[in-house]
C-alpha cells in the first residue's frame, strides 16, 4: 500500500504542499492557482508546523487502525483499501474524529463537515498534490511495505 | 460458527466488522428490536435540527450486510438468553442458536417517578430514532416544549428543535447544564450560548408536579408547556444479561476481551463497565460512542478467535451547541491549568506527570493530540509540555518520536 511519509531533515518549510492541496480541492479556478487562491485564506488539508529551525508536514496518515473512523458518529468516515476518506454529505459536523485523531489531521472544513486529506483521490489530481509539487521531496508517497 | 448479535446500533456493527476482520466464513445474524436499519444514534438532533436526513443518517451503506455476509433480523425483540443451551428465545417464540453471542442492547432511558406525570398528553423520550420522529409530530412552530433533563441528551434535543418551536424550556436537578460533561464556568458558557437561542433554564430545580400542560416547579416557579421532553438519563440495558446469570454491578462486568462471566457470550456498548485509565483505572459506565465501538470491535475478533484487548477506556465528548465547539475527554483531577482559547477556555488537569483530563471549548483544532497523551498516558517530562499546553502540535515530541509518527509505518 502506498503511504505518505514525511521526512522533516528535507522540509524547507516552503508552505508550497498547503498551496498545493489547497488548488487541488479548490471548488472553482482550476487552471490558474494565482485566481483560485489570490486573497483568500486558504484551509489546506495538510499542515507545515514550525519552530526552532524545524519544520515538517502533517496530514492524514491514513492509520491501519484508525481512532477517527472508529469515534464517527454518523458513519462519514471509511476506512476501506489503506484509505480513510470522509463523505461530507454525510458528516454532521461533530467533530468526534477531531477528538480521536492522535496527529491533529482532521479539521474542520468552510462548512458543516469536517475535511481531511483523501490522497487527492477523490479531486482531479489522481496522485496527491502536496508530494508532486515538494521541491525538496521532504512529502514522499510509495509503498515501504513491499520491500519490508 | 454462528456468531449472534443481539443490537444493531454501533457496538453492533463494530462487532460484524470485528468478526469479519477475522473469519470469512462464519454465518452472523444481527437482532434489532427497532424497525429501522442501522442509523448513528447520536444523529438524532442533528435530524430534527436539519443537518442530516432520513437517508444520510444510516450509519453504514445499504450494501453493509450483503457486503460482510450477515442477516439483519429488525423489529425482533429478543426475551431471553439461555447461556448453558447456546440459545435465545424472541418475543415472536423463535429459538434461535449461537456459538458465540454478543449482547449490545445499549441503554434504558431512566424515568424518576413523577407525580402527575399520566396527565400530560404530549409527550417523548429522547434516545432513538422512533422518539425523535414522534417528537417531530408532535411540534410545529408554535409549540413551547419543556425538555427535563439537562444532560447531553436533553441540550442536544433542545438545540435540534430550539429553531422549530416557540420557547424551550429545560429542567435541571444540578446546579449547571452537561453536569457530567462540564465544570461550572464551562456549564455558565454553553448555558449562555443556549439562552441566546430560545432556550430557557431552571437549574438544580425539578418538577413537583404535572397538571395536564403545566409543571409546577420544586422552586415554586411554574411552567406552561405543549410538549413534554423527558431526557433525566439513561441505566445500562442489563436485563437479558441479569436473567441469564452474568455477573453484574452497575453495568455488565466484562473481561478486556468483551466477555462477559458467561463463557461465550460477550458485551459492548452502554450497557458494559470499563475501567478508566484516566482516573486509575476506577470502574464505571462509560457510555460513549468511540468505546462502544472499539469494545464491539474487540468483541468481534475475540468471538472470531483472535486474542486481542482492550484496556484504555476513558471518558471524551464531542459536541457543540449553535455553532459553539466543545471536546472533553479524561478526568478533572490533579493540577488544573487555565489557558486562553480563541472562542472559550482551556483546560488542562494534569496529575503524576500525566494528562489526566480536559476541557476545550471554543476552538478545539487538533484536540485529538490532548487525547492522545490520556490515551497512552505519555509521561509529560518526556514532551516539550509549555509547547503543547499553548496549541496542540506534534513538534512537541520529541525528534525520534516524530519520526516514528511521520515516517513511519502508519499505526495508530
Amino acid at each position: 500500500m502506498k503511504r505518505i511519509y514525511v521526512d522533516e531533515k528535507w522540509c524547507l518549510g516552503c508552505r508550497l504542499c498547503e498551496y498545493n492541496c489547497a488548488f487541488a480541492n479548490a471548488t472553482s479556478g482550476r487552471d490558474d492557482m494565482a485566481k483560485a487562491l489570490k486573497d483568500r485564506e486558504i484551509n489546506p488539508r495538510i499542515r507545515i508546523e514550525e519552530g526552532g529551525g524545524i519544520s515538517f508536514a502533517v496530514s492524514c496518515r491514513h492509520c491501519d487502525d484508525p481512532f477517527c473512523q472508529k469515534a464517527c458518529i454518523s458513519g462519514a468516515l471509511k476506512f476501506e483499501n489503506g484509505q480513510v476518506t470522509i463523505d461530507q454529505e454525510k458528516c454532521v459536523g461533530c467533530y468526534s474524529c477531531i477528538m480521536a485523531c492522535p496527529f491533529g489531521a482532521v479539521m474542520p472544513s468552510d462548512g458543516t463537515a469536517v475535511q481531511k486529506c483523501d490522497l487527492c483521490m477523490q479531486n482531479h489530481q489522481g496522485i496527491p498534490a502536496c508530494v508532486e509539487g515538494c521541491p525538496n521531496r521532504a512529502i514522499i508517497f510509495e509503498d515501504r511495505e513491499a520491500f519490508a | 460458527m454462528k456468531y449472534l448479535i443481539i443490537g444493531a446500533s454501533h457496538a453492533g456493527i463494530a462487532c460484524v466488522e470485528g468478526i469479519r476482520s477475522q473469519d470469512a466464513e462464519g454465518q452472523i445474524t444481527l437482532l434489532s428490536k427497532e424497525g429501522h436499519r442501522p442509523y448513528g444514534r447520536p444523529l438524532i438532533s442533528y435530524y430534527l435540527e436539519g443537518k442530516t436526513d432520513l437517508e444520510h443518517i444510516s450509519y453504514r451503506p445499504e450494501s453493509f450486510f450483503a457486503d460482510h455476509g450477515a442477516e439483519l433480523r429488525l423489529n425482533t425483540e429478543v426475551l431471553s438468553i439461555d447461556a448453558a443451551q447456546k440459545t435465545v428465545r424472541t418475543a415472536a417464540g423463535e429459538e434461535i442458536p449461537y456459538d458465540k453471542l454478543l449482547v449490545a442492547t445499549g441503554s434504558v432511558p431512566f424515568v424518576p417517578p413523577m407525580e402527575g406525570l399520566e396527565s400530560v398528553e404530549k409527550k417523548a423520550g429522547f434516545l432513538n430514532l422512533d422518539d425523535a420522529l414522534r417528537l417531530e409530530s408532535l411540534i410545529n412552530e408554535k409549540s413551547r416544549v419543556l425538555i427535563i433533563g439537562a444532560g447531553l441528551i436533553g441540550t442536544k434535543c433542545a438545540e435540534g428543535i430550539a429553531e422549530r418551536v416557540a420557547s424551550v424550556s429545560i429542567v435541571e436537578m444540578m446546579p449547571r447544564v452537561l453536569p457530567a460533561v462540564l465544570d461550572e464556568d464551562c456549564a455558565a458558557i454553553v448555558q449562555a450560548k443556549m439562552e441566546e437561542n430560545n432556550c430557557r433554564f431552571y437549574l438544580g430545580d425539578s418538577v413537583e408536579r404535572f397538571t395536564g400542560n403545566s409543571a409546577k416547579l420544586k422552586s415554586g416557579e411554574t411552567v406552561e408547556f405543549d410538549v413534554l421532553v423527558l431526557a433525566v438519563g439513561v441505566r445500562p440495558n442489563t436485563a437479558l444479561l441479569q436473567a441469564a446469570g452474568a455477573e453484574i454491578a452497575r453495568g455488565v462486568k466484562v473481561d478486556s476481551h468483551m466477555q462477559t462471566s458467561l463463557p461465550g457470550v460477550y458485551a459492548a456498548g452502554d450497557l458494559t463497565l470499563s475501567h478508566d485509565v484516566s482516573d486509575g483505572g476506577s470502574e464505571k459506565v462509560l457510555a460513549v460512542l468511540p468505546n462502544a465501538y472499539t469494545q464491539g470491535y474487540t468483541a468481534g475478533q475475540n468471538m472470531a478467535g483472535l486474542a486481542s484487548n482492550f484496556e484504555n477506556a476513558f471518558p471524551m465528548n464531542a459536541g457543540g451547541f449553535f455553532g459553539l465547539h466543545l471536546i472533553t475527554a479524561g478526568s478533572y483531577q490533579g493540577e488544573c491549568l487555565i489557558l486562553p482559547n480563541e472562542g472559550g477556555v482551556k483546560k488542562l488537569f494534569i496529575k503524576d506527570d500525566r494528562l489526566v483530563g480536559y476541557l476545550l471549548l471554543g476552538d478545539v483544532r487538533r484536540a485529538g493530540i490532548y487525547t492522545s497523551l490520556i490515551r497512552d498516558q505519555t509521561p509529560l517530562s518526556t514532551i516539550d509540555f509549555g509547547l503543547i499546553a499553548q496549541k496542540p502540535q506534534l513538534m512537541a515530541f520529541s525528534k525520534a518520536e516524530r519520526a516514528k509518527m511521520l515516517a513511519g509505518g502508519n499505526k495508530a
